[in-house]
């Protein structure tokens, strides 16, 4: 038996992502990349960020372990982000650290966030939005690197 | 049952334990089940409920849970005697200091030391940062002749093991840096046991210092200490001890282990935090330079050079943790009320029951002593296809605080190939219930995150 708010951390679309992992693999020819560790408990991801001509982001790859909220995490940022001008990334992922920060007051927007909005359950559990947090942070990185 | 828990000396303290610290262990009995619920009945957070569940605290490896007895003695410090100690003249001042003192007489007692040889820290942390900084001092000529014992250079070699907590390790790596010395690390075999025979070929003439744990705080084996200080002395090398995880759980004699420096930390036996107690032979820390300077460690101040006091007060500087070392005193009576060798025992049979269950549980992997080893109340594990984190949210969900993560020693997991376990650990206050509750949650993790 698990809670409502635990059936809701660990939503099954969380689950599959930290299974089934997008854009996992790093791939060459990045105009940035980013390794963010979480020091508390060793969880690590390693971000690059792929453009195309025009200057947008194509899009992701990344390696990395850890908790399943923080594999999850890059898969479904990798799904979001396809040929997306970098401002729009740097506004998307302001939507994602507002609803981190929202002890659950706040519903995701799915129009900015896609399925990524499955991971609101984890505002409720402040320990854990810091691993939610990591491969957002690694990309907020790897976009000032180009 | 109603239990008068309001004075220290009504403590339910299931027996007393007048035994020193040197008394035979062999056929002590733990404790029943009826005297855990009448110890538990003392701490009053072990009463509330987490996410609709009574807690089953299995995280004293991290912090202990405190007793109504101590969580008192600090209050009523502040209530009836609160003043600065080793200064002033006023009556308040004087009760101050002479709580203050005998508080360190109490807790010299418990690990059979002499009452100057302890040295009250913020935490066993800053109690190695003092050795290493003291060891630093004297090797940049601090400290006259009496200090030359302690310098260290190119050449000389500081040895410690692979399974220290980074607070073991991390001040030995900036010593080395500091002063030019080699770092050097006895590894550990397959069930986590300390590799003697490394330790015999690396311990040598070179070797300055051999710092190590009592007690492994990811493994929870105990370390062969006689055999290491053995191999310490006949290399004429200062020994270390890190004690935290051995104080606050077995009958700890620092006089018959023959260490020349140890460290424990208040807060993982009983007390508050923001205390920590450092035992150095008196010989050795009267003659260390000085870490922290200032106010209280002097005898007289020039403008431009001063001279210190002896220990422990050498070592003193600046306003003490006043309430803190009160109530730690409380806890070491609080522990000698129930008997270290009864809590030995308690534990030692809660860590069996934690191990074997675990190991039973598909999927699951237990760092450490193997079966039938000695282990004290705590076991790491992996189990496979979830991470600790996801582990400890289950648990969690369920009421049960364990520790995820590498527990602040990296280097013990990478032996192991793991960034991170999910460790449950006990105490006194720990109910065979509660290592059945968490070995029961850890299977059903298994369900919930689908890798059954």
């Amino acid at each position: 038996m698990a809670s409502r708010e635990l059936e809701g951390l660990y939503q099954q679309v969380i689950l599959d992502h930290s299974k089934e992992k997008h854009g996992y693999g790093l791939r060459e020819g990045a105009s940035g990349s980013s390794h963010q560790i979480n020091p508390t408990c060793g969880d690590e991801v390693t971000l690059n960020v792929h453009r195309g001509a025009d200057g947008a982001v194509d899009s992701l790859s990344w390696e990395g372990q850890g908790c399943s909220i923080s594999t999850a995490s890059a898969s479904l940022l990798s799904d979001l982000v396809h040929e997306l001008p970098a401002d729009e990334l740097t506004r998307r992922i302001d939507a994602f650290r507002e609803l981190m920060q929202s002890k659950g007051a706040v519903e995701g927007d799915e129009e900015l966030l896609g399925d990524a909005v499955a991971l609101g359950g984890v505002s409720r559990y402040v320990t854990r939005i810091k691993c939610a947090m990591l491969p957002w942070v690694a990309l907020e990185h790897a976009l000032v690197q180009g | 049952m109603t239990i008068d828990v309001s004075t220290p000396t009504t403590d339910s303290t299931a027996t007393t334990d007048s035994t020193d610290a040197a008394a035979t262990s062999a056929t002590t009995p733990g404790l029943s089940d009826a005297e855990v619920d009448l110890l538990r009945a003392d701490f009053p957070i072990l009463g509330r409920s987490v996410n609709g569940h009574p807690l089953v605290y299995l995280d004293s490896g991290a912090t202990s849970q405190k007793p109504r007895s101590v969580i008192d003695a600090e209050r009523r410090y502040y209530e009836e005697s609160n003043a600065a100690v080793h200064r002033g003249a006023h009556t308040l001042a004087g009760e101050a200091t002479e709580l203050f003192e005998e508080a360190r007489a109490t807790v010299a007692r418990f690990v059979n030391v002499a009452d100057d040889e302890i040295v009250w820290t913020s935490n066993a942390t800053e109690g190695i940062n003092l050795i290493a900084y003291g060891i630093s001092n004297a090797s940049l000529g601090r400290g006259g002749a009496e200090a030359a014992r302690f310098r260290i250079g190119p050449g000389d070699e500081i040895v410690t093991t692979e399974l220290e907590h980074h607070a073991n390790l991390v001040p030995w790596q900036e010593l080395a840096f500091r002063t030019g010395a080699t770092l050097k690390v006895i590894g550990v075999d397959d069930d986590g046991a300390l590799r003697l025979d490394e330790a015999a070929a690396l311990i040598g003439p070179q070797t300055k210092l051999v710092a190590f744990s009592h007690v492994s705080n990811v493994l929870g084996g105990v370390n062969p200490v006689a055999e290491l200080v053995a191999l310490a002395k006949q290399a004429g090398a200062l020994t270390v001890l890190d004690a935290c995880q051995s104080a606050p759980h077995l009958p700890l004699d620092l006089a018959a282990l023959d260490v020349d420096f140890a460290v424990f930390s208040g807060h993982k036996m009983l007390a508050p935090t923001g205390v920590g107690v450092l035992y150095g032979r008196s010989e050795l820390l009267n003659a260390l330079p000085p870490f922290l300077t200032g106010g209280s460690m002097i005898t007289t101040v020039g403008l431009t050079e001063s001279s210190f006091l002896p220990a422990p007060m050498r070592f003193e500087a600046g306003t003490q943790r006043v309430s803190q070392v009160i109530a730690l005193a409380r806890a070491v009576e609080y522990l000698r009320g129930v008997g270290m060798h009864r809590i030995a025992a308690h534990e030692a049979e809660l860590g069996r029951r934690l191990a074997e269950g675990l190991r039973a549980v598909p999927g699951v992997r237990v760092l450490g002593p193997g079966a039938g080893a000695e282990r004290v109340g705590l076991a790491s594990f992996v189990v496979e296809g979830i991470h600790s984190h996801d582990v400890g949210q289950f648990l969690d969900d369920r009421g049960i605080a364990v520790r995820v993560g590498h527990h602040c020693a990296q280097p013990i997991h990478r032996r192991f190939g793991v960034t991170a376990t999910t460790r449950a650990s006990s105490y006194l206050y720990t109910t065979t219930g509660d290592v059945d509750a968490a070995v029961a949650a850890v299977a059903d993790s298994r369900d919930f995150f689908r890798v059954a």
